[in-house]
């Protein structure tokens, strides 16, 4: 009587492979991740990188008033918060809402820098939905030559 | 992976990321907001083919020079999604509008697709 029940259709079955050959593919099965790190299709998405003087991230995050973004360094972890404001037009009750995606809301994201990140050095500014933020790395901590005597 | 998959890969374009988008119709047309974070108007493309709108965008790259990744969740330079428009859809006159990473379209329904009121007739 529930064998309906207990045999998933195709379709379905092929959409967990699919989801499943992803997540392998993107290394979370099994492997160890950052404790901050969250599920994806958190917002904003969050890129980083690092070059010798700096690392930079990069914030995903359309449609926001800059001024109305918080960034703060604290104790070596980066957060960036603020609400995203519902930009949907219309609110009447004749209208037919077909996908509703995107993100609106309060948002609130962290990230731990590494050590050698200069919380006195920290720049930001938001271009075309992305936020990027730089933070200098110490002098102390740039890679040297040694010189051999 | 089968066959089918292997040819469709070899004919696919570059990879790219759907945007997440939202798709409201009201009386007088539907608007499709999308998220682009990263995309300027110039490297923007909006194009009709047919019924099929479709919308493909490139993140900037202001990469500093030997930025190495070390995280990233934004995995593809580049977004891409289409969408089948029904007939009663106004195509030529398309309004977009890209401000901050969003982009906003109102594609317009035809006169003739206008709701109207059918007098219902005693008798």
């Amino acid at each position: 009587m529930y064998e309906s029940l207990l045999t998933v259709p195709g379709w379905l079955a092929e959409l967990d492979r699919m989801q499943r050959d992803v997540q392998q593919a993107l290394g979370t099965l099994g492997l160890p991740s950052s404790i901050r790190a969250v599920a994806q299709g958190a917002f904003p998405q969050i890129n980083i990188g690092a070059t010798p003087r700096e690392i930079v991230v990069y914030a995903f995050a359309p449609g926001l008033d800059p001024a109305r973004i918080d960034v703060t360094v604290d104790r070596g972890v980066l957060t960036l918060s603020g609400h995203r404001l519902d930009t949907r037009p219309g609110q009447d009750a004749k209208r037919s809402v077909y996908a509703a995606e995107r993100f609106s809301g309060a948002f609130r994201r962290a990230i731990s820098l590494p050590e050698d990140a200069d919380p006195a050095r920290v720049s930001a500014q938001y271009r075309d939905g992305v936020l990027r933020i730089s933070i200098a790395r110490r002098e102390s901590a740039r890679p040297k030559r040694v010189e051999i005597q | 992976m089968n066959d089918r998959q292997l040819t469709r890969d070899g004919a696919q374009p570059a990879p790219a990321i759907a945007p997440r988008v939202d798709v409201i119709e009201d009386a007088t047309g539907i608007s499709i907001l999308a998220d682009l974070p990263g995309v300027s108007k110039e490297r923007l493309s909006l194009r009709i083919e047919g019924e099929t709108l479709q919308i493909e965008g490139d993140v900037a790259s202001d990469a500093p020079e030997g930025l190495e990744a070390v995280y990233a969740e934004v995995q593809a330079p580049r977004y891409r999604r289409a969408f089948t428009l029904s007939r009663e859809l106004d195509t030529d006159k398309i309004d977009a509008k890209l401000k901050d990473g969003v982009l906003t379209l109102r594609i317009p329904k035809a006169e003739h697709a206008q709701p109207r009121r059918i007098q219902v007739q005693a008798g």
